[in-house]
């Protein structure tokens, strides 16, 4: 489903992102993962067209969609919950799903709430209220339905159970086996890698940029080696 | 108490006026971090469209709108041809920006046009009154205020009930993510300055129609009272601009009125020195923006 060839995104003269490969298959879950400052949000960003890589093709379904934007991507069909859930704070609930569905037709944005609505119930009870005042995992869980609004083929997640309390941290991680068992492809960056590498199908391990390791969960998993030096966990 | 009314009434028509401006303002700010230095060259141009239409004949229930949807497309031009190079840089950049639009513009008029001031008449009904027990209101007051209101009204409308004043507000308060919901920067861009050129055009016939006039200066003093209400309510804030707008409106009226006579022409820098006072203790203006992203 989606492509990377030796992609490469710089911020000014720094390389974020150096000569990484990967791919994504229809209906698996990655994991991305590596220590603060590794890349992995610049992967995300360089794929949703939020950053221009450098060099490198981003691939999708076979089409060639590097320096996209992310309105393109979008409606290509891949979303972006972005790190620390970015909803917007001065709108309520249902406005900020509603914005979630811009890129649907008006008569399907309907159902599709009505769908958000059955995969988080808590939203329901906030409909009106504005997303500034949700909680961290209320926030997290808005975050995620607004993603899923546009309907996407590929859901990419930043970070989604940082700053969490365990409890939710759960509650994420359960939604992400839900989505997958749903069909949904998902595209994971995630510090808590134990966690997210016992939910993935494989694994992708960044360090300084590159891409040092990558397998199914339970082979990373396996090396303790790679936890000690890479993600300190 | 009669006189106080009247000033009331006074200051909320030229609070309306500040108010439209100033949310036109506000509205760039938003999505672009930029404060419209050029906001009052919409004016400008409206107000040579506005001449030029009277001298022809026309009457002002045609220049009227005429003014409103030249002022929509200059707004747009001006987007297209100056600011949409410089998205994204740096907030001086796109301020020096605005400055050159608003000189080049000027010097246009001044090269091409004349230097003089064009009158043309203005409605024949604009100095009338009427009268309220044994208050005496404009006429043109009222119409001022009452289009003001109805003119907010459908902007919060079309801000809160439709998919572009969403998107609108979304780009407002993070660009970024407002793309990544699908958002296309340029068509709510372009949307901002359509309704930023409305607002401007319709504050613009009123500012016509009271001076009577234009020339190539002619948008400078509505510019940067639209900046300045803009910046008493906390730019960035769209109800802040409003809130600046008329505050500032009442605030000329009541201290022209009420200074004593031999200092009554400083009453603008005593608007000034007030403003410097409220942002020693509100530097942020009357309303907090805790974001206001750029594109």
């Amino acid at each position: 489903m989606l492509e990377i060839e030796s992609l490469t995104t710089r911020y000014g003269s720094i390389s974020a992102l150096r000569e990484v490969s990967m791919t994504v298959g229809s209906g698996e879950v990655i994991g991305l993962i590596g220590p603060n400052g590794a890349g992995k949000t610049t992967l995300l960003g360089s794929v949703a067209g939020l950053l221009k890589p450098a060099s490198g093709v981003v691939r999708f379904e076979g089409d060639d969609e590097t320096g996209s934007s992310p309105d393109q991507m979008l409606r290509r069909g891949v979303a972006l919950v972005p790190e620390h859930r970015r909803i917007f704070t001065d709108m309520s609930v249902v406005e900020n799903l509603k914005i979630g569905g811009v890129t649907i037709p008006a008569a399907e944005r309907t159902g599709m709430m009505d769908e958000m609505v059955e995969l988080f119930p808590v939203l329901k009870d906030k409909w009106t209220t504005s997303a500034g005042y949700l909680s961290g995992g209320e926030a997290q869980q808005l975050a995620i339905a607004r993603a899923l609004m546009s309907k996407p083929r590929l859901l990419m997640m930043d970070e989604p159970s940082l700053g969490l309390a365990p409890i939710l941290i759960d509650v994420v991680f359960d939604l992400i086996v839900k989505l997958k068992e749903q069909g949904m492809t998902l595209l994971v960056v995630e510090q808590n890698a134990t966690r997210m590498l016992g939910v993935s199908d494989r694994a992708y391990v960044l360090r300084s940029g590159a891409l040092v390791a990558e397998g199914t969960g339970t082979d990373l998993l396996a090396r303790d080696d790679l936890f000690d030096t890479f993600v300190g966990n | 108490m009669n006189q106080l009314i009247q000033n009331l009434v006074d200051g909320l028509g030229r609070g309306s006026i500040y108010a439209l401006l100033a949310l036109g303002i506000a509205v760039i700010f938003g999505v672009m971090h930029l404060v419209n230095f050029a906001h009052g060259e919409l004016i400008t141009v409206s107000g040579y469209l506005a001449y030029w239409m009277f001298i022809s004949g026309v009457t002002w229930y045609l220049i009227a709108p005429a003014v409103v949807i030249c002022a929509v497309i200059v707004s747009v031009i001006i987007e297209q041809v100056a600011f949409r190079w410089v998205r994204g840089a740096a907030d001086f950049t796109l301020l020096l920006t605005s400055f050159g639009v608003h000189f080049v513009v000027e010097a246009l008029f001044l090269m091409y046009v004349s230097a003089s001031v064009k009158s043309f008449n203005r409605p024949g009904w604009i100095a009338n009154t009427f009268s309220v027990g044994s208050v005496s209101v404009e006429i043109f007051d009222m119409v001022v205020i009452l289009v003001t209101l109805l003119v907010l009204g459908l902007t919060a409308l079309i801000l809160q009930r439709t998919m572009f004043g969403l998107a609108l507000r979304a780009a407002a308060e993070d660009f970024d993510t407002a793309r990544l919901m699908g958002v296309k920067s340029d068509r709510v861009i372009r949307g901002a300055f359509m309704l930023s050129g409305l607002l401007a055009g319709i504050a613009g016939v009123f500012w016509l129609m009271r001076a009577g006039a234009t020339s190539p200066g002619a948008g400078t003093t509505p510019m940067l009272k639209g900046v300045l209400a803009a910046l008493i309510g906390g730019l960035g804030s769209l109800k802040g601009a409003v809130i600046g707008g008329f505050a500032l409106g009442l605030a000329e009226v009541l201290l022209r009125s009420n200074l004593p006579g031999s200092v009554a022409s400083l009453t603008d820098g005593v608007v000034f020195a007030l403003i410097a006072v409220l942002f020693i203790f509100r530097p942020q203006g009357l309303i907090t923006v805790s974001h206001a992203e750029r594109v």
